[in-house]
């Protein structure tokens, strides 16, 4: 330590700091999804974040720089990828889907601080395109046995069609799994899910999606210790609750009531975790509001319409791409500065 | 762009030379695009025949002969053999000549962009009786399971499609329900994986067979039941 | 080029051999872009439109050619494009003729050879300048060149995206096909590959190029 005279500027965490700290929120979210899921989401994990590392190291050493993998937001992008994936993804399609992460969502663009868009979305929107059964294939939770037994599509032979579930699960003590996530269920069925279940995660969807609460205590942490930007959850959310909520007073036989908006689906792992990606968010005060509403309206419009029953993944995508024009538009005036002459 | 330099104030070509040019070159090409559209004409309508009478056969069992009709709400008419881009609705003969069903297209929206099919219906046991896609742009390896699972094309070998005591509508409008909840003979059973899709050629179904199928039994004098099979007919 | 661009070329080896790699038309200039993205699908669809392109370019880069004395400068593009809509047209009308379903995969992609700018660009850039000879071999070179690029796509594409090659499954039937490579941005991604490939073995040609000068200069 060293004594200095004013002024007294506080050191902001490096970014290695921060990314821990993310890291250490979604641990919580992991176990509880391990927890519920079994040992299936353990290896999808441990796949996870050993291929992106392992990605990320290889490109460094192409490219001829220094590993970067030692920062930790890797990881976090690995963690959030197999988070978004469905239980029992099979392990060889969520090697590619991390691949696809590091590589074409990351090192492409630059590395860490470049990248145009959340790696993790890339990652899973190319297997959402690739392999279009396999990530809408749901899995029972609280299965018993789950430690000790793989869903078996976890295991399915690289480059080879995992087998259809359905035997597997028509195998096990339950009463009527339909296969399908809350979302779907409402949408193509319109029965609606408790809201209780939803908070507590009692439901069927990808790994780390499915307590509302968890990740929004979670989110709680980051906030506190100030390494996330409250402003876009926040806009996220309030967005996507006002907009389902006229829908929901326009007709509510159709559409889903906002509470059921907010707890279903990705939205809250979205809404804390992956809007507020530092590098592909806006900086802007009114920018960030703009990118979250953006986000929020978006999402439930395709939820809503589109021919899939969740949206947040395009939704966060298609605002991170816009982010960059989000903040132009919006920069603030520099204080005492007047308007340049002739322009605007 | 080339010589504009070499020359200081170039010639401006009188406008009716340019039209001139012009003209000759446009005629040549309506010309050489005449003859390459009388060439082709025989090829083409043959090709778009067969591809209908594959259609048509595929979704009337037992068809071999096809014979075109238009259909609308001022009657049923005969049109020629040749004319069947006029037709809306195509009746099926067997061997023998014997009337066997109607095919008829419907549409509905899927998950990618409109998805066409054309179904066969049977007057005999009131039901359709066949279903091929004709046109659909659906995701690969998810929506077109539509044309090919064997599971669903099995729920149009006999589905009911019973129209109501006034024969103004369908007794019981054609519904897609999930994969294994089919309980009823109009229900149909969709495909996991492929709900839009599957969900969107049961709402084909319902839309055309509960607007033309009224029309088609208003006007079912106007058949021709039997046909005469000459020798040699394709 | 050094040599004037308003004197016709010399027939050379090059004259054929300048769309197949110098210049070939997607990989360096990429251009017409549109139906490789699009039709690229399977390497049927590849070949087909690479060929219906062809033709199409050797055709109106005949034409072109043979009238280049007789057209007037000032309506010389309403020219060509009439000539290439020509030509255009009979293809499409072929196609309907050999197969309807080849026709159904090609879709408008076939009407808008028109306005492919490989075309439209040789009959500007070569073909008015140049002798029927010349400008046939070019415009070969250039089909040529523009059907390879299309083949590399659609083969790569139909391989990941359905297991097969020509329609001809390569595959166990477990084979999970990648059906991005099928969807559009497959191609987006297939097409960054080949262009990321060539530029490596560019690069690398280039370098060992110069290597070899200086080892040259240095004896």
């Amino acid at each position: 330590m060293e004594l200095r005279a004013s002024p007294h500027l506080r050191v902001s965490p490096s970014v290695e700091v921060i990314m821990r700290n993310v890291v250490y929120a979604l641990l919580p979210i992991c176990a509880f999804s391990v927890y519920q899921f079994g040992i299936s989401v353990f290896a999808l994990l441990a796949v996870s974040v050993i291929t992106c590392l392992l990605t990320e190291n290889l490109i460094c050493r192409l490219s001829g720089k220094t590993p970067t993998t030692g920062d930790w937001s890797v990881v976090i992008s690995a963690l959030l990828l197999a988070l978004t994936l469905p239980p029992g993804f099979p392990l060889w399609m969520a090697a590619v889907a991390s691949f696809v992460c590091v590589a074409v969502g990351k090192m492409l663009f630059g590395g860490l601080g470049f990248n145009v868009m959340n790696p993790a979305l890339v990652g899973r929107a190319f297997v959402q395109a690739a392999f279009p059964a396999s990530i809408t294939s749901w899995t029972p939770y609280m299965l018993p046995g789950r430690f000790a037994e793989f869903i078996p599509t976890s295991l399915a032979t690289p480059f080879l069609r995992p087998a259809p579930l359905a035997e597997w699960i028509a195998g096990k003590p339950l009463d009527g799994f339909s296969g399908a996530t809350p979302l779907a269920l409402m949408k193509f069925d319109h029965v609606p899910t408790d809201s209780i279940q939803l908070l507590i995660g009692t439901t069927a969807g990808s790994a780390g999606e499915t307590s509302a609460l968890l990740i929004f205590i979670c989110g709680i942490y980051l906030v506190v210790r100030k390494m996330m930007d409250w402003r876009i959850t926040a806009s996220v959310l309030l967005v996507a609750s006002a907009t389902s909520g006229i829908f929901y007073w326009m007709d509510q036989s159709i559409y889903p009531d906002p509470l059921f908006t907010l707890c279903s689906g990705g939205l809250m792992l979205g809404a804390v975790f992956m809007a507020t990606d530092m590098v592909a968010s806006p900086v802007t005060p009114w920018g960030v509001w703009i990118y979250g509403a953006l986000i929020g309206f978006v999402t439930i419009i395709i939820r809503l319409f589109g021919g899939l029953s969740e949206g947040v993944m395009y939704a966060i995508l298609l605002a991170n791409a816009s982010s960059p024009l989000i903040s132009a538009v919006t920069q603030p005036r520099i204080y005492g500065a007047t308007k340049p002459k002739g322009t605007e | 762009m080339s010589g504009q330099e070499t020359s200081k104030q170039p010639a401006r070509p009188r406008s009716s030379s340019l039209i001139i040019a012009l003209t000759a070159i446009s005629m040549t090409s309506g010309l050489l695009v005449v003859l390459a559209f009388q060439l082709t004409l025989p090829r083409i309508n043959l090709n778009k025949q067969r591809a209908l009478e594959r259609a048509v056969f595929t979704v009337l069992p037992e068809s071999t002969v096809r014979k075109n009709y238009y259909l609308d709400t001022d009657g049923l008419t005969l049109l020629p053999d040749d004319s069947f881009a006029q037709a809306n609705v195509y009746a099926g003969y067997n061997d023998q000549g014997t009337f066997t069903g109607m095919a008829i297209e419907g549409s509905a929206r899927g998950y990618q962009d409109i998805v066409k099919v054309l179904y066969g219906y049977s007057f005999e046991n009131q039901s359709i009786v066949g279903m091929t896609v004709l046109q659909s742009s659906e995701t690969p390896g998810l929506g077109d399971k539509v044309e090919t699972d064997p599971e669903f094309l099995a729920n149009f070998i006999q589905l009911d499609a019973r129209l109501n005591d006034a024969s103004s509508a369908l007794a019981n409008p054609i519904v897609t329900v999930k994969r294994g909840k089919k309980i009823h003979p109009w229900q149909i059973d969709g495909i996991s994986g492929a709900t839009v899709t599957s969900k969107a050629i049961g709402a084909a179904l319902r839309d055309s067979a509960g607007q033309m199928l009224p029309l088609l039994v208003k006007y079912e004098s106007s058949l021709e039941r039997t046909i005469p099979i000459s020798k040699g007919h394709e | 080029m050094v040599n004037d661009p308003r004197l016709p070329e010399p027939l050379s080896w090059d004259t054929f051999q300048q769309g197949l790699w110098k210049e070939n038309p997607v990989f360096v200039m990429l251009l017409g872009l549109c139906p490789v993205l699009a039709v690229t699908n399977n390497a049927m669809n590849a070949l087909a439109m690479g060929l219906a392109t062809t033709f199409v370019l050797i055709c109106s880069g005949v034409l072109v050619s043979l009238l280049r004395k007789v057209i007037p400068k000032q309506v010389r593009i309403a020219s060509y494009i009439i000539i290439i809509a020509t030509f255009v047209t009979i293809v499409d009308y072929a196609i309907q003729a050999i197969s309807l379903d080849l026709y159904k995969a090609l879709g408008a992609f076939i009407q808008l050879i028109v306005v492919n700018c490989i075309i439209l660009g040789r009959a500007e850039a070569y073909a008015s300048k140049n002798t029927i000879v010349n400008a046939s071999v070019n415009a070969l070179g250039m089909g040529v060149g523009f059907t390879f690029a299309l083949l590399c796509l659609g083969g790569v594409r139909e391989v990941f995206g359905s297991g097969s090659l020509f329609g001809f499954s390569l595959f166990a039937p477990s084979f999970q096909p990648w059906s991005i490579f099928v969807l559009p941005p497959g191609g987006f991604f297939v097409l960054a590959f080949w262009l990321f490939l060539f530029s490596v073995i560019k690069e690398r040609r280039k370098a060992a190029a110069q290597l070899k000068q200086e080892a040259g200069n240095a004896s």
